[in-house]
């Protein structure tokens, strides 16, 4: 079937265009390329999903990842002094090690997952029709704690927020 | 899934048009930029410095509130499209979900944060 | 035609007769789908540039009525072509570009602008089957596709690498994001006796006349619109909330050091944006395409759109901006609180089915 290949050749790209954002994400030395390059791979990831037939996750990793926690990086880059002048060192002296044991973790991590078989991926799952229903109900029947705790949590980063931005202030 | 085609072509379909606007606007314009020209528009003053300086740390604490609320917001989805299927235990639930966070907001609106100074 | 439902093709006929039209010149039929989306996305950039002519020239005569002038008269009947003739002059206009900019994100900034208000059409319902791909996610999918204008706005700033763009750009995006909550809530009052947040399913489950829509259907529908309408016009930096591109402080935010085609792709995405969120409110709440059936749906979908586009306009030329902190609190201290105990209220009454 077509279908498949063409998934595969979004796949690949996708993946592609995720990894090397990422990189240019903690190699550039501008710091707002970096965080341009952030939201470029978030939108990648977003497209994953979308391929996953998660239409509702890819939709609230742009409104969420894109739409907030982007706009927070950069307000938050906008924040250091001297943004001109400073030239950020993405490495140090360590950086030989630092790839040496990252690649030797990722041949590591790619021959055990090649060996256990889930390397294909499948295309052939039935996707669940409106998948948003489905999600409302888990959160509203099975997940309630799950749910209110969240809640909780955001309280509590907010309450967070707050107290950084009254040290801020004073 | 085949639907999102739509979005991917309609992505290369505006891309594309810009771009190809663009390169007609290059053929047909003038070039002639000398030094003055190019200069930051400032009022017709020299620009002192440059404009990527510190900003006020208020646009940081607003979007760290947005932030929350966005994510909030998120869980409601799920929530508004399911609930003609579901009771009032829904219901009950999401109003304290809601009343949680809007106590967060009224504790960060007494704290004096949402003053935009 | 192997990823092709049928009944997509039959549901909408602009689709069968681009498919034909593709199939008869021996195309393979892999690529049929993908090139029928890019030749209606070229259609929808048509349409959308004759729009955005159009308001524009609506937008300066109104404003010229307002203040008791004429506005364009000399090209055409009342300067009907005048934004033609301008957009003709932005194309031979000089690009004057900054020594001290951020090349590759001054460049890209008007491109990733207009895409990101460019992308909403995909899911537009225009009219009875005129819709390019109905997604489950429909509004969600708008919402989320918006946001890249804040971060182009942001990127326009940062690259022009001007005080004024670079505020201007902060600006617009601590704007955004604060009316981004409100606009959403308000929406989801919509959701919740729609139970889907398909564009389409929207539309349909509002058929009928005034007091099938979903303005009229609950006693707290009026305040929802309300909300969304202040909301979105912030949303898309108008006046009352032009705070972003004051004229009179920041001569112009964002957009100062563009130029030429540059700026004319920031001006196109404003008003198609302005246009965007018209259409939303009509699809959500005047009932889209709905109406008698006389009249083809697609011009109920236009009308509604622009009565609500002349609505945004009016508010433009009549009130005076507001000041940044009034703007910020107004947004947190007001519309949130608002627009929550709105949907609460709103949720009771659909549990209670005090709706018709």
């Amino acid at each position: 079937m077509t279908e498949s290949a063409d998934i595969g050749i979004v796949f690949w790209v996708l993946s592609f265009v995720i990894l090397v954002s990422a990189f240019m994400v903690v190699s550039l030395k501008n710091i707002f390329h970096c965080a341009l390059f952030l939201i470029m791979c978030l939108f990648s990831v977003a497209g994953i999903f979308v391929l996953l037939d998660a239409e509702f996750l890819a939709a609230a990793q742009v409104l969420i990842y894109v739409g907030a926690v982007a706009i927070l990086m950069i307000f938050a880059i906008m924040l250091t002094s001297n943004l001109a002048s400073r030239k950020i060192r993405q490495v140090n002296e360590n950086v030989s090690v630092g790839v040496f044991v990252s690649v030797l973790f990722a041949l590591a991590s790619i021959i055990l997952i090649a060996q256990t078989h889930i390397w294909h991926y499948k295309t052939d799952f039935t996707p669940v029709e409106n998948s948003i229903v489905i999600l409302g109900k888990y959160l509203m029947i099975q997940y309630v704690l799950p749910f209110e705790v969240v809640s909780i949590l955001l309280l509590a980063s907010l309450i967070g927020a707050i107290v950084l931005a009254r040290k801020e202030r004073s | 899934m085949s639907e999102y085609v739509a979005v991917l072509m309609f992505i290369l379909a505006g891309a594309g048009i810009v771009l190809v606007t663009f390169f007609m606007a290059r053929m047909l314009r003038p070039h002639n930029p000398y030094p003055q020209k190019d200069i930051n528009y400032e009022c017709a003053e020299l620009p002192v410095g440059s404009s990527w300086i510190q900003f006020n740390n208020r646009f940081y604490i607003f979007a760290l509130i947005f932030v929350i609320f966005d994510v909030e917001v998120i869980f409601l989805f799920p929530w508004a499209v399911a609930f003609g299927q579901l009771g009032l235990f829904a219901l009950v639930e999401m109003v304290v979900f809601i009343l949680i966070l809007l106590f967060g907001l009224f504790y960060a609106w007494k704290k004096g944060v949402l003053k935009w100074v | 035609m192997s990823f092709w439902p049928i009944a997509v093709l039959e549901l909408y006929p602009v689709f069968s007769w681009l498919h034909d039209l593709l199939a008869s010149i021996g195309l393979p039929s892999a690529w049929l789908q993908p090139l029928i989306y890019l030749l209606l996305g070229a259609m929808i950039f048509g349409i959308l540039s004759l729009i955005a002519l159009f308001l524009v020239w609506w937008e300066r005569k109104i404003a010229a009525h307002i203040q008791q002038r004429f506005g364009p008269m000399r090209h055409g009947w009342h300067g009907w072509y005048q934004t033609i003739m301008d957009a003709v002059k932005l194309l031979q206009k000089e690009d004057i570009r900054v020594v001290t900019r951020d090349k590759v994100v001054f460049f890209w900034a008007p491109v990733i602008c207009f895409v990101a208000a460019f992308l909403a059409y995909v899911v537009m319902p225009w009219g009875d089957g005129l819709i390019v791909a109905d997604l489950n996610i429909g509004i969600l999918y708008i919402l989320a596709v918006t946001t890249f204008t804040v971060i182009s706005l942001l990127m326009a700033g940062w690259g022009s690498n001007n005080k004024y763009a670079l505020l201007g750009g902060m600006r617009s995006a601590a704007q955004v994001v604060s009316y981004e909550v409100p606009m959403v809530v308000s929406i989801l009052t919509v959701i919740i006796f729609v139970g889907s947040l398909s564009m389409v399913d929207i539309v349909k489950s509002q058929s009928g006349l005034l007091f099938n829509w979903y303005i009229f259907r609950f006693p707290f529908g009026p305040i929802a619109f309300i909300t969304y309408l202040i909301a979105a016009t912030a949303e898309v930096n108008r006046t009352p909330f032009d705070i972003p591109e004051a004229e009179q402080e920041l001569v112009s935010g964002y957009n100062v050091e563009y130029s030429g085609m540059k700026f004319a792709m920031f001006f196109l995405a404003e008003f198609v944006n302005m246009f965007t969120v018209s259409a939303i409110a009509a699809t959500l709440f005047l009932g889209g395409w709905n109406g008698w059936e006389f009249i083809p749906s697609w011009i109920w979908f236009l009308f509604k759109t622009l009565l609500i586009v002349l609505l945004l306009m009016l508010f433009r030329w009549t009130y005076p901006r507001l000041r940044v902190d009034q703007l910020m609190e107004f947004a947190w201290k007001f519309l949130i609180p608002v627009t929550f105990a709105n949907l609460i209220v709103a949720g009771i009454f659909k549990y209670l089915g005090w709706y018709w």
